[in-house]
């Protein structure tokens, strides 16, 4: 940990680039933020100046506001910050996600934030990033942990769909509001167009716009409240965040079906625990083996494990002979089977 | 082995029991008789006999992920089901089977239930490569011999009833007992006419509900028979073609386990069918249930245990008197047929008459009559009284409104909250398994284990409490802070020696968080000894 003090440090308010003189998506207020991506566990408001990649812009903006002090940077292009080099490269995660490259004195750390290698229409895919510290996430480091193929999982929410609406059953799919909600949909508008009509959780429709000022070809969608009384939603799929289950807002469906997307439902006690009729297993993070993959792509001289479970694959990294330890935080994103409300 | 894992997505996606009712229904449509034996032999909870070892399973699921050993149990601690584990850790498989669950088990669970380890290792592996991750998961299940879905004989039974347009309670007798995973018993199950047994054949058991809060305004004492309800084994006990078969109320047959109670029954008459309760019994009273499990527990049992915890069957109804099936007869004719049996067969003079003798009902004419037998129930170490309605028939299963259990109010505890482990099924992942501790000279001593009670908010709460307050570690079990006061319900105690704080506490259970409660109020052991003191007295 020593040898990498110049480049990173573990502070009270997060992990923190004395090079640099900034903080990488940080838990409390500082002078410089660096945020990989704009889900609430990340970027946080209170900051002086913000920097974040080019398409995560009108995402940070809806969820700090507009007033905010941002500055954004395409993928692949430097800024100097202090003495050390700054560098976006593509996460995967969600719209604008970004791994924070940073160089020093001819050493490179990366910090991946949340990210993941499967294929995703609505942002642009992973890349490996050669550093000598690499600093990962491990929300499914798990060997439990495989994500089927996206094709494969939307295969599965369409029969579902057809199944519920033959029965006259509502199907509402809970997904986080940022990232996966538009997931789904960009993938459900690719194929057949006649599956039948989806409404959105009032809750979406913020992100869905940002989603479109940034450039992805997302079909628009109301509000299911917005629906004039009387809306027959038998033969419907509805979107809605995870915290709608709960929530009277469900009374406007009679029948229903519900599901959710989610890496926890590959497993039976977490689908059981949440009364859910039916998990898909649909991730925006690296299951067990592409987080290997990535780790053997950056090939990095040190590993630091965050996010999860981070004792148990620091370990597996050390017993395969990679220099690996747990990084203990004080804010844990996702953490056995609750997610965070996005 | 893909129809039946299908069946399994379906019963374990839905508590709604139409949609059960259905998904075994289209199972049983499209499945073999052989299939649908085995489905339905493992669905009422049978198991395979022999199980796979889990040693075996472990070893083969490690070579099959190539992980260390040790991330292995992390990552079984953290999902809390092996079969789950092991499903979900193999790399997905390229070259699936198609055999049915009957193929399953002739081609790959016998050849397994046959070798040693190392070989059923490499059959193992062999057989993953051949199923999807759910299919494997069902076969694990089915392997380990512990395939829970949430479907009980009563549902199985419907579903049947319904598919064959048989009558329920008839599929309900014929599955009654042991049932053989063959399709001549598939053919005996859906024959045409009414009779259904083999001489072994039990029936199926009435089962009783506890009294709802309000029934002192909605039940009229006169229409019932009061009875202890006793803390022992509830059991059948056949007499057809001179010979005696007890069956257990999991229907499992119980010979060889009490041979004083088969020889005593010798002098039944033929065609009888009793149920009651076995109990160790000396003297005058019970023996606590402990000494009737030390019974249980052997296949059998020597001359000596047989002094130590003598046992008698108290009968409290009869279900098949010369023959004939009178379980619709009114429970006060089935018992005046029951007691003319037991002094007709078993004279006064004979030892026998204590071994098999009938529990003694009485009536009253008002609730709080009632309620001051109830309340003498621990006394005569029983665990509260049965009400019986006169005028009703020997129901199957658990039916409404004919038999009510009236138990004691537990005993309670607060206690403090020192270890905590993962949870299963369900609950898999969070820490919901709990060790109690009370007070005894200013130290807390461990007294009980509960894992029930707690609502799942609540459990949400105490996980991360868990988490984050955990002092150490012993393998999977986390040593706390001291922090929770919990109420622990239980139904009995009794001094153990093989319990650090020198007590044994029956079915205990969390009632609810004390919040109001700092640790230092929890109670002393000394309290929990004046309990056992007090009953003992």
């Amino acid at each position: 940990m020593a040898r990498f003090q110049h480049l990173l440090q573990v502070t009270p308010a997060g992990l923190y680039c004395p090079a640099g003189d900034f903080y990488i998506d940080p838990w409390r207020s500082v002078n410089r933020a660096i945020i990989t991506h704009a889900h609430s566990d990340h970027a946080r408001s209170g900051s002086a100046h913000y920097l974040a990649a080019d398409p995560s812009k009108s995402l940070l903006q809806l969820r700090l506001g507009m007033d905010i002090d941002l500055q954004t940077l395409p993928y692949g292009e430097s800024l100097t910050l202090g003495e050390a080099v700054v560098t976006f490269f593509p996460a995967g995660h969600i719209l604008g996600a970004a791994q924070i490259r940073i160089e020093h004195r001819g050493q490179i750390a990366l910090i991946t934030g949340d990210y993941k290698l499967q294929t995703d229409a609505t942002c642009t895919p992973w890349e490996p990033v050669a550093c000598h510290l690499m600093v990962t996430e491990s929300t499914f480091g798990l060997p439990v942990f495989h994500w089927p193929s996206t094709a494969q999982i939307i295969d599965e929410v369409i029969l579902w769909w057809q199944e519920n609406q033959h029965a006259k059953r509502t199907s509402v799919v809970f997904a986080y509001s940022v990232g996966k909600a538009q997931r789904i949909l960009m993938e459900l508008s690719q194929r057949s167009s006649g599956l039948g009509p989806v409404w959105l959780h009032g809750a979406m429709l913020g992100p869905m716009r940002a989603y479109r000022d940034s450039g992805v070809k997302l079909p628009e969608y109301e509000s299911a409240s917005s629906a004039p009384s009387g809306t027959d939603f038998s033969s419907a799929l509805i979107i809605a965040p995870p915290s709608a289950q709960q929530s009277p807002w469900m009374n406007r469906f009679k029948e229903v079906s519900v599901a959710s997307a989610s890496g926890w439902m590959a497993i039976r006690g977490t689908r059981r625990r949440r009364n859910l009729d039916r998990g898909f297993v649909l991730s925006d993070h690296v299951d067990w083996g592409d987080l290997n993959r990535a780790v053997d792509l950056c090939n990095p001289e040190e590993l630091w494990v965050t996010h999860g479970f981070s004792e148990t694959f620091a370990r597996y990294q050390n017993e395969k002979g990679r220099n690996a330890l747990p990084l203990k935080t004080e804010f844990q994103g996702e953490v056995d089977g609750e997610e965070v409300q996005a | 082995m893909k129809a039946f894992a299908e069946l399994y997505q379906r019963l374990d996606s839905t508590t709604k029991t139409t949609a059960k009712v259905d998904a075994l229904i289209a199972y049983l449509e499209s499945a073999n008789a052989l299939d649908q034996a085995w489905a339905i032999y493992f669905l009422l909870g049978n198991k395979l006999k022999p199980s796979v070892p889990t040693k075996a399973l472990r070893t083969a699921a490690i070579e099959a992920a190539q992980i260390p050993e040790r991330l292995f149990e992390e990552t079984y601690q953290w999902v809390g089901d092996l079969a789950e584990t092991i499903a979900n850790i193999i790399p997905a498989s390229r070259r699936l089977e198609h055999g049915s669950l009957s193929e399953w088990i002739e081609l790959y669970y016998q050849p397994l239930s046959r070798v040693e380890l190392a070989e059923q290792v490499k059959l193992l592996l062999d057989c993953w490569q051949r199923l999807d991750a759910q299919q494997r998961f069902v076969f694990n299940k089915l392997l380990t011999g512990n395939l829970r879905v949430g479907v009980n004989a009563r549902l199985i039974t419907k579903a049947i009833a319904e598919w064959s347009s048989i009558d329920v309670d008839l599929i309900a007798h014929r599955l009654t007992g042991q049932w053989r995973p063959t399709t001549e018993a598939m053919s005996q199950l859906l024959e045409k006419g009414s009779e259904a047994k083999s001489p072994s054949q039990p029936y199926p058991f009435c089962l009783a509900h506890s009294l709802p809060a309000n029934f002192e305004a909605t039940l009229d004492p006169q229409d019932f028979y009061a009875e202890w309800k006793w803390d022992g084994i509830r059991a059948q006990l056949i007499r057809r073609n001179a010979t005696t078969f007890i069956w257990s109320r999991g229907e499992e047959l119980l010979a060889g386990r009490f041979p004083e109670i088969e020889s005593a029954a010798a002098g039944l008459e033929d065609g009888v069918v009793l149920d009651g309760e076995i109990l160790a019994w000396r003297d005058k009273a019970p023996l606590p249930f402990s000494e009737l499990q030390r019974r249980i527990q052997r296949k059998s049992v020597s001359k000596k245990l047989m002094q130590e915890v003598p046992v008698r069957f108290i009968a409290f109804d009869v279900l098949e008197h010369q023959a004939v099936d009178i379980r619709s007869l009114a429970f006060e004719q089935r018992r005046a047929v029951l007691e003319a049996l037991i002094a007709k067969n078993y004279p006064e003079s004979a030892e026998v008459s204590q071994t098999i003798c009938v529990n003694q009902t009485r009536t009253a004419a008002t609730w709080s009559e009632l309620a001051l037998q109830r309340d003498q129930a621990r006394e005569v170490r029983a665990e509260g009284v049965m009400i019986k309605r006169k005028d009703s028939r020997y129901e199957t299963g658990r039916v409404t409104g004919a038999w009510w259990k009236w138990k004691l109010d537990p005993f309670t505890v607060d206690a403090v909250l020192i270890y905590a482990q993962r949870g299963h099924g369900r609950r898999a992942s969070l820490y919901t398994d709990y060790t109690f501790a009370v007070w005894s000279d200013g130290v807390l001593v461990p007294f009980a284990k509960a894992y029930s009670g707690l609502t799942d908010d609540e459990i949400r709460v105490v996980d991360r409490w868990i988490r984050a307050n955990t002092l150490q570690k012993f393998g999977p079990v986390h040593e706390v802070k001291p922090h929770w006061v919990m109420e622990i319900a239980f139904e009995n105690v009794q001094l153990s020696t093989r319990h650090k704080s020198g007590v044994a506490v029956r079915f205990p259970r969390i009632v609810r968080i004390r919040d109001d409660k700092k640790i230092e109020d929890a109670d002393r052991l000394q309290s929990i000894l004046e309990l056992v003191a007090a009953r003992q007295g």
